[in-house]
């Protein structure tokens, strides 16, 4: 088991993660892939298709115990998303595994072609995503993701926060027979206070409060829990919604928190046009509800270079700042 | 099995019956259509395993038209097939109807969504993929165009055909030498192209596209076994009507009502020349 990396954390978000009860976790791609293993060995029609992937993708196991049931393209993601397809046709399984940069760029004709238009049940999983390569930069950053496949009808995008949800939504995407996409960062967070069973479609409320709400997905969503945390101690309380579902997205709940919030802030590790923070604009605008809002995450810029945790904490993607951008947006 | 003359008469039949609905629905890639009207023929009628009562079955046969924009010639082979009646064509390309302009699976008979160019042989390649894990000794087809592969995903497609030895593939191109701006050795010249497919590890056969004895006999079997197959078809874009033929604004040319009889009139002109028994 590895532990946090040490820098995405301050002292203060470690001691306030630990004041929460907080475990530590792994890192979701491998709990990604050890239950694609454990599907893959109770049945032979799983399979995993990877692009030279299998290192990154903590598949190098899953290859060595079921070596008929991974299929390797190379590096040819176009080709990768081709082949699932094909695959899936004749009725695998398939979970075709890229980085997320590669995945969601180069192939996307073949996602909305021949996965989602003609709808062959693929699981195409973005790895390291974000900017889970930190100063590999930007070529490896993946913040046009959800933006992208937000705009193919379809497909369901999914991005995990912690051990549970990344478990639960392989499990799903396995059981679907629909097209999905499984964003999964690289990093080993905390796992997230355990909320009722999972439920592909819906957020999951990890935190109630009264004054303002925090949705967010995948990596950022332990930095809202831990500024919601924070700022509790100044007597501000606050929902915080783990959203790992963005499309669809569960409006209902959404709009619900969102009702009665005196402001509202959505936290994505993604480019702030087009992500989870668009899609919960639109549907707070036309729900004519109007709470103060405000989208975190990377602005439309090329990230300065850094690690993860740098570039978290140079956008604000962290405790401190969270909660900081929250009691900005909450003065009168 | 039907005779080489009667797959003759079937030849001129679809197509002026794809002519027919180009010029009912006002739109249509002519050019390409009529130059893989033979190839159709021969693969419907005598080579894949498809029919309309067997097409949901996992051992059918595949075929993947990646180049889809030929999709007049293909509806009018899978009406005469039995998947659905052809006066269904009418409604081709008009407000509301299944009948896009592209193949769609709403189509009874069409395996899989194409009309983007360079995908149908990454999907062949994965059916294929997925025929040799299950052991099933169906065949999968996909017929691409000579201007189509200036897309490099169909170079993705053929390495990794030849390193799994998909010998249950078989590619064809429709070697017209046209596409939209003119003569694909101008555009983007990918001759010599069999030596590219057997550099890639490819079983290839170079064949008159046109001729059904020798489209027969290069479908029938693999070429080779362990080693997908290319056939490189040589067809002529417009094939059947004079003023069509390798005229590059064919491509998606409309007849005029003039135009429209002139060509009726040279196919059913040949027609009347074939021997009555067939």
């Amino acid at each position: 088991m590895s532990a946090p990396a040490p820098s995405l954390f301050t002292e203060a978000a470690i001691k306030t993660a630990e004041g929460l009860g907080l475990t530590k976790g792994r890192a979701n791609l491998e709990v990604f892939a050890d239950t694609l293993l454990t599907l893959a060995t109770s049945d032979k029609n799983v399979l995993a298709v990877t692009s030279d992937s299998r290192g990154s993708g903590k598949l190098v196991p899953f290859g060595q115990a079921l070596p008929e049931q991974i299929v390797e393209v190379g590096i040819a993601e176009q080709n990768l998303v081709g082949i699932a397809a094909g695959l899936s046709s004749v009725g695998k399984n398939v979970f075709a595994v890229s980085p997320a940069c590669f995945l969601a760029a180069r192939a996307l004709e073949q996602i909305k072609n021949d996965v989602a238009y003609s709808d062959n049940p693929v699981t195409l999983v973005g790895i390291s995503a974000g900017v889970s390569y930190g100063a590999l930069g930007t070529t490896h950053h993946s913040l046009h993701d959800f933006a992208a496949l937000r705009a193919i009808n379809n497909l369901r995008i999914i991005a995990p926060a912690d051990n549970f949800e990344a478990r639960e939504a392989v499990l799903a995407a396995a059981n679907l027979q629909e097209p999905v996409y499984l964003r999964f960062g690289k990093a080993a967070l905390y796992n997230l206070p355990a909320t009722d069973r999972f439920h592909v479609d819906k957020v999951r409320v990890l935190r109630q409060g009264k004054d303002a709400t925090f949705i967010a997905n995948g990596e950022t969503v332990i930095h809202a829990l831990l500024a919601a945390a924070l700022l509790e101690q100044r007597g501000i309380t606050c929902n915080v919604i783990s959203a790992p579902s963005i499309k669809p997205l569960d409006g209902e709940t959404v709009l619900s928190l969102a009702a009665d919030s005196k402001a509202v802030i959505t936290v994505e590790e993604h480019m702030v046009n087009g992500g989870l923070g668009e899609a919960c604009a639109a549907l707070i605008a036309q729900a004519a509800i109007n709470p103060k809002f405000k989208i975190m995450g990377i602005p439309d810029e090329y990230t300065v270079t850094g690690s993860q945790a740098d570039i978290f904490r140079h956008y604000g993607i962290s405790m401190e700042g969270l909660s900081e951008t929250m009691l900005g947006l909450l003065e009168p | 099995m039907l005779s080489d003359q009667q797959l003759a008469r079937k030849s001129l039949e679809y197509r002026r019956d794809t002519l027919r609905w180009i010029k009912h629905s006002g739109a249509g890639h002519t050019g390409g259509s009529l130059s893989c009207t033979d190839i159709l023929n021969v693969l419907y009628n005598r080579i894949l395993r498809v029919s309309p009562q067997s097409f949901s079955s996992p051992t059918r046969d595949r075929y993947i038209q990646s180049k889809g924009h030929s999709v007049e010639s293909l509806f009018v082979v899978l009406a005469d097939q039995g998947f659905y009646q052809q006066e269904e064509l009418a409604s081709l390309c008009r407000y509301e109807s299944h009948f896009v302009g592209h193949p769609t699976k709403k189509i009874p008979g069409v395996e899989q969504n194409t009309g983007a160019l360079g995908h149908g042989l990454p999907i062949s390649a994965g059916i294929a993929i997925g025929g040799k894990l299950d052991n099933a000794d169906f065949r999968v087809f996909t017929l691409l165009g000579d201007g189509e592969l200036a897309e490099g995903s169909n170079w993705e497609a053929a390495m990794a055909a030849a390193h799994y030895k998909l010998d249950n593939l078989t590619a064809i191109v429709d070697c017209n030498t046209l596409q939209i701006t003119g003569h694909t050795a101008n555009v983007m010249n990918n001759e010599p192209l069999a030596e590219k497919f057997q550099a890639f590890g490819w079983a290839v056969r170079s064949i008159d596209g046109h001729d059904i004895r020798e489209l027969t006999a290069a479908l029938s079997t693999p070429l080779e076994t362990g080693k997908p197959s290319a056939i490189i078809a040589r067809t002529v874009k417009g094939k059947g009507v004079s003023f069509m033929e390798n005229v590059g604004k064919w491509h998606h040319g409309v007849p005029s009502d003039e135009e429209y009889a002139q060509a009726l009139s040279e196919l059913n002109s040949a027609l009347k020349a074939l021997p009555e028994t067939c």
